[in-house]
């Protein structure tokens, strides 16, 4: 019996979102009597923190703290119109249309600050920290709580704002079948290093280092959280989970999680991530969409340090020991043959 | 079918309900008694979501009858807060961004406590052992094993 170690290279271009139908997300931005502010969306933050990035999105356009921002992502019945939160779009689309409602408000709020320090809108601007001033004379300022009572209560006004993105429609050529499916492309990297057990058929990834082109990290502890978790299941699609081993029919498929395997925290490998910030032209601040992107370059470099270890090719996932023994037997049939 | 009663302190407060006779204790915090800290994952003693301490054992809450906790002393994880001030494995599970979705956090934080109640001093392998019970679908693990280990040197560095 021998254990053969082989290391694997892949990767990949991954689009952000999608073309169909243009792929819209809306959002609505407005303003509390006191100077905080809502974004409404019909976008899930289903953990992986819309939320946050929306909050950081919405406040970096208004100028003012991100922990004045509140966002809702209410539901389809209330909510402006989103496409929903898949196919790595959320931050994408989402935050380009809360910039552009965050915009629209703050055009307004500006408006109102102007008429309550008689000087043009124009001239104003945000210190961040919750306060408006005359670019070059910060003495003469207004509070945006102060700015928003105003508004409410003696100006007659909404601080609010309309925001949407649409992808720019892409057709096949009739002649190519060339079309544009996305805008705007992440890319990542991995290095996968393996031991496979010519005798069980079984392997085990060693390490994985990977390296992701995300465009801007808006929130880069987030980011990292989330390829760290990416990155392990790139390693569980390629080696773990499956409806199998109760195929062919899928009512046999595994009914639970002692049937449904996926890497435990005894299967680890060791990890490594590096982040490329390379800004997309049409990203909300420079982002991409990392979400899904990081769990693919894993598998097929883990197919490609099997082969190098042991020099067969597995073109079905997840690769399972019995796949490895099976394409074993037949490289070692094809050798003596 | 008659109701039986249940008694039990959680959390330090004495609590009495009214429950179907096999009522699980998962269903009896989060539908009786307003603790929805423990969560219902698998319902079948496969992925820990709902791990709460019964006298001092960690124990899953979706395969433990309320009526045989009568008299038990139960913890979860909302009842490791002290008033506004976090334990330090629900601090260290935030510095170290142990957690996405969530929803395997408490059932994580129970094992890393009843792991710190009798190891102060864990190493890795004791941590990975410690939540080799409790699923998680977001983090890859790696944060969740960091944040334990980050919360036992804490307690170590405030201890000394």
């Amino acid at each position: 019996m021998a254990v053969k170690r082989g290391r694997g290279v892949a990767a990949v271009n991954y689009p952000t979102g999608m073309n169909l139908g243009g792929d819209p997300t809306q959002a609505l931005v407005h303003s509390t009597p006191t100077g905080s502010f809502m974004v409404t969306l019909s976008s899930v933050d289903l953990g992986q923190g819309l939320k946050q990035i929306m909050a950081q999105i919405c406040a970096e356009t208004i100028g003012v703290p991100t922990e004045s921002v509140t966002v809702d992502t209410a539901d389809t019945d209330t909510g402006p119109h989103c496409m929903g939160t898949f196919a790595s779009r959320g931050t994408h689309r989402a935050g380009n249309a809360v910039i552009q409602a965050a915009r629209e408000a703050r055009q307004v709020m500006l408006e109102v600050a102007a008429e309550e320090l008689e000087v043009n809108a124009s001239d104003l601007d945000t210190d961040g920290s919750g306060n408006i001033h005359v670019k070059g004379a910060p003495s003469r300022s207004i509070s945006i709580f102060d700015t928003a009572l105003a508004a409410h209560f003696k100006h007659g006004r909404s601080i609010s704002g309309r925001g949407m993105f649409l992808v720019p429609r892409s057709y096949p050529e009739t002649e190519t079948g060339a079309m544009k499916p996305s805008t705007c492309y992440a890319h990542a990297c991995t290095v996968a290093e393996v031991e496979v057990d010519e005798e069980t058929g079984e392997v085990v990834v060693l390490s994985v280092k990977n390296v992701f082109e995300i465009g801007r990290a808006l929130n880069p502890k987030m980011v990292e959280q989330q390829l760290i978790g990416g990155s392990w299941m790139g390693i569980s699609h390629a080696l773990y989970e499956t409806t199998e081993p109760y195929y062919p029919d899928r009512e046999h498929g595994a009914r639970d999680y002692n049937e449904y395997l996926m890497p435990g925290p005894g299967d680890l490998a060791e990890t490594e991530i590096a982040v490329l910030e390379r800004p997309s032209g049409d990203g909300p601040f420079g982002a991409k969409g990392p979400g899904e992107m990081c769990a693919n370059p894993q598998i097929p470099a883990v197919a490609n340090a099997i082969f190098d270890a042991v020099g067969v090719r597995v073109d079905t996932l997840p690769i399972t020991p019995e796949r490895v023994l099976r394409a074993l037997r037949q490289r070692d049939a094809g050798a003596t043959a | 079918m008659a109701k039986i009663s249940v008694q039990f302190t959680l959390n330090g407060s004495e609590r009495a309900e009214f429950v179907e006779s096999g009522t699980t204790l998962l269903a009896a915090l989060r539908d009786k008694m307003d603790d929805t800290s423990p969560k219902g994952g698998c319902h079948q003693g496969a992925c820990g979501a709902c791990t709460v301490m019964i006298d001092g054992e960690l124990r899953l809450s979706c395969l433990t009858l309320a009526e045989t906790c009568n008299g038990a002393q139960i913890r979860t994880t909302a009842g490791l807060a002290n008033g506004e001030v976090l334990h330090p494995l629900q601090r260290a599970f935030e510095d170290a961004f142990a957690a996405q979705c969530g929803f395997c956090t408490p059932g994580m934080i129970m094992a890393a406590a009843a792991l710190l109640e009798r190891n102060p001093n864990p190493d890795r392998a004791d941590v990975v052992e410690a939540i080799s019970g409790n699923v998680c679908r977001c983090t890859g693990y790696e944060p969740i094993i960091q944040a334990v280990l980050l919360a036992a040197r804490a307690n170590s560095t405030s201890a000394a």
